[in-house]
């Protein structure tokens, strides 16, 4: 009843197509590494098998994105974010001082800390094999993506990738990436638009890529401070059973109160969790759909470059039908990424608006739900008082 | 008994039904202050049902003024008493005192009673930072927030005092409650919670040290002993636990408005209408959670940082008299070797022409046994006061149904405008 359950609504409608089924039912954690088992069910012919697994690690998945990132034909396609890399460290480093600690706590305090962060642990592990699957059940919904050959290679070959991945780098490196980053928002807002939709959207989406970054930072701080209230409740509850010990009563009652504030606790996190995760989900989203103008922008400029060269070529009558076919293929591969953009653009728009309704609805009705358990307990308590 | 003349309002009064909860949950946040001193009521202590000395007094410290300017400034509070007992010149009565007459009168009683090793009440700690603050201005919220404190942790401490038996039979209890113009108290240094503490901690070190041996009927006050320096330490512990629970809920707070900022802006951003709706809708609640946060700080703190502090302290005069208590027993060996060397040395005769120190030592026993007497009456008394006062969280149960109350009312409001978006 965690975090992990949250993320099925930031992507919905995936995994339907039973032509092609993609899951992670496994995940082991060695050290720090994870290691994904990736599961196929399909009825295409273009699979080995119908029903097959393979082991993954993260940098596996990583490259998957970035060949997509990479291939021309996908210009004109929002890539699917890349699932962020596992980060366990937050619970290891309070494992960490949970163990330094030891001494100054007493034993039931000691287990119950240790009992919270394995939990945590537990809940960082389920959320990465989330964002993992989501990640390819993407690709697998996906009319154009799915039938990529890189994907069907990552999905099938049942040997290690690492030769490949390392072969990639080499050929990329991290040049692409430091490029986006860094000509990305200047090379968009520069570039003249001449298409009405593609304006309104560059517009639109660089000034909510921004509001959805800042919520999702503040989000997670929020997150955090919950979190810390849980901890303090555990402290306090710990300290207070060795008080009171020969006092049955006292202990229960108080007892009770912060099993209740505890409950308040988790629910407000499970809340947190749920929300903080659509937007930075959608953070990511929106930022490879940025990633699709600045590079339908840089096809445009490209546009523009090539009629200025053949100005020039026509002026110095020299080289004219090379500056033409260059020109008329600039034209031709602008013309495509505007066409499948403003598709993509607009199915993006209507997902967001899917998924934000159904993530909101199930928080509602789970906050009201946890309110009045809560309402329960506390009536449940006051009638013990009574009766003492 | 303490009749409850000084009316609790409405939300600290037990409904019996949730129903009645709901009639009297209101959304406004900003009753922090009243919640806290209906939270008050119920610190008050409680006296057994068995109590043969029960008392109509009540006493309630309010109004607390600034009073001049400067570094010289000081805030008067309004002490009020309303009693039934004739050695009071009326039945209803205010003055107005300062902290340091608080202080004064724990000197006093401190010096008298001590001897008699009943426990005094103490009275709350000084704090120059949180004074400071006072006295260059009233107005700012933490300054505000450092004298409600002041002033309700100075209320239960004269009720407390007021509430034993042989203190408020005390003249300058009298004093303090009656006199309009009370002399100001001098040398009120050593005399604060931690001063008082230290006095104490130096003391039972002094009594560690000696070597005299207790005999085995005593062994119910060494186990005790150990109990309350046990209790002290995990007391201690909690109280910086809870403190950092208040810090944390004060910082989700913060946190909590940011983002609920931060939302409402995505809000106008967003440019699918019934979407924009309902993020600024969501940042309202999250919003309105922030007020219900604080609302729940303070009544987090109240309850536990307060009494834990309150708890602290008494423990810390128990010491006291143990302390106490163990020089009476040395004094008793004392008297009775020289009682004994007394009369190996001096002949029947001589020892004949005294017998009223003999009866003196015997009669100081025996006052002493009867005092140690009270005093383990005195210790389990308070002990199981101080226990129901933290067990007392019948208001404490309804604050936090009122606030559950509220977030549900919250969501539902949200419910049909997250269903709407399309």
């Amino acid at each position: 009843m965690m975090a992990f359950s949250s993320l099925r609504s930031v992507s919905v409608d995936l995994n339907h197509d039973a032509s092609l089924l993609i899951d992670i039912p496994d995940a082991l954690c060695e050290r720090d590494k994870v290691k994904f088992t990736v599961h196929t069910k399909t009825t295409l012919s273009s699979f080995q098998k119908p029903d097959f697994s393979v082991p993954r690690q993260h940098e596996d998945f990583i490259w998957l994105h970035d060949t997509l990132v990479e291939t021309e034909d996908y210009a004109g396609l929002i890539i699917p974010p890349a699932p962020p890399k596992p980060d366990f460290d937050s619970p290891r480093e309070k494992m960490h001082k949970l163990g330094e600690g030891e001494a100054t706590m007493t034993k039931e305090e000691y287990t119950k800390m240790k009992q919270e962060l394995e939990a945590e642990y537990l809940a960082v592990f389920k959320k990465t094999v989330q964002v993992h699957e989501i990640f390819l059940q993407r690709l697998s919904s996906h009319p154009v993506l799915s039938k990529d050959r890189n994907f069907q290679i990552f999905l099938e070959y049942d040997q290690d990738l690492s030769v490949r991945r390392k072969n990639a780098k080499e050929m990329f490196g991290g040049f692409f990436k430091n490029m986006v980053k860094s000509a990305d928002e200047v090379l968009i807002s520069g570039v003249k638009e001449v298409d009405d939709f593609f304006e309104q959207e560059k517009t639109f989406l660089l000034d909510y890529y921004s509001k959805i970054k800042d919520s999702t930072a503040k989000a997670e701080k929020m997150t955090r401070a919950h979190k810390n209230i849980a901890d303090d409740y555990i402290h306090i509850s710990a300290t207070l059973n060795s008080l009171a010990a020969d006092d049955m009563t006292a202990n229960k009652n108080l007892n009770i109160i912060l099993s209740l504030q505890k409950v308040e606790g988790r629910v407000a996190s499970d809340q947190d969790l749920k929300l903080t995760e659509l937007l930075r989900y959608y953070m990511r989203d929106i930022q490879a759909a940025k990633d699709l103008l600045y590079r339908r922008a840089r096809a445009l400029a490209d546009y523009e470059n090539s009629n200025k060269a053949l100005d020039k070529a026509r002026l110095k009558s020299k080289d004219i039908p090379q500056a033409e076919e260059h020109q008329r293929q600039c034209l031709q591969k602008f013309d495509k990424l505007s066409e499948s953009g403003k598709k993509e653009l607009t199915s993006f728009k209507g997902r967001r608006v899917v998924a934000f309704r159904k993530n909101f609805i199930e928080m509602a009705e789970l906050e009201i739900k946890h309110a009045k358990n809560s309402v329960t307990l506390l009536q449940g308590c006051i009638e013990l008082l009574k009766s003492n | 008994r303490h009749a409850s003349s000084f009316t609790p309002s409405p939300a600290a009064m037990q409904p019996t039904s949730l129903e009645q909860v709901q009639a009297t949950a209101e959304p406004n946040p900003l009753k922090t202050c009243e919640n806290l001193s209906s939270m008050n009521t119920f610190l008050m202590p409680l006296e057994e049902e068995e109590a043969k000395d029960s008392f109509d007094v009540d006493v309630a410290v309010t109004n607390p003024e600034k009073v001049g300017d400067g570094m010289n400034a000081y805030v008067a509070y309004k002490v009020s008493t309303r009693t039934s007992l004739p050695m009071f010149r009326s039945k209803v009565f205010s003055v107005r005192r300062r902290f340091s007459d608080f202080l004064g009168l724990y000197e006093k009683l401190s010096v008298k009673q001590s001897l008699h090793g009943c426990i005094i009440p103490p009275p709350p700690e000084k704090s120059v930072v949180g004074m400071t603050k006072v006295k260059v201005g009233m107005d700012d919220p933490s300054s505000v927030e450092f004298v409600e404190r002041r002033r309700a942790a100075l209320e239960r401490y004269l009720q407390r005092v007021v509430s034993h038996p042989s203190l408020l039979q005390d003249p300058d209890v009298r004093e303090f409650l009656e006199r309009e113009d009370l002399p100001r108290a001098v040398n009120t240094q050593a005399l604060s919670g931690a001063g008082f503490l230290k006095m104490i901690n130096k003391a039972s070190d002094a009594v560690n040290k000696m070597t005299i041996k207790m005999n085995e009927s005593d062994t119910w006050f060494e186990d005790k002993f150990q109990e309350v320096e046990n209790e002290e330490q995990q007391l201690r512990k909690l109280h910086v636990v809870v403190d950092s629970l208040v810090n944390h809920r004060k910082e989700l707070c913060g946190n909590t408005a940011v983002f609920a900022k931060s939302l409402a802006m995505l809000g106008n951003s967003e440019d699918n209408t019934a979407l924009s709706r309902a993020l600024s809708q969501l940042a309202e609640v999250e919003d309105k959670m922030e007020q219900l946060h604080q609302e729940q700080a303070a009544s987090d703190f109240f309850i536990f940082a307060e009494l834990l502090g309150d708890y602290i302290r008494l423990l810390g005069a128990v010491r006291g008299c143990f302390d106490q208590r163990m020089r009476a027993w040395q004094r008793w060996q004392e008297a009775q070797s020289t009682l004994q060397k007394k009369r190996e040395a001096e002949a029947k005769l001589l020892w004949a022409n005294k017998p009223d120190k003999l009866q003196q030592a015997k009669e100081e026993i025996t006052e002493w046994e009867a005092r140690v007497t009270q005093y383990e009456r005195d210790f389990d008394r308070i002990g199981m006061t101080v226990r129901k006062e933290v067990l007392r969280f019948e208001s404490f149960y309804l604050l936090l149904t009122l606030i559950v109350f509220q977030l549900i009312k919250f969501w539902e409001a949200f419910l049909p405008e997250a269903k709407a978006i399309a």
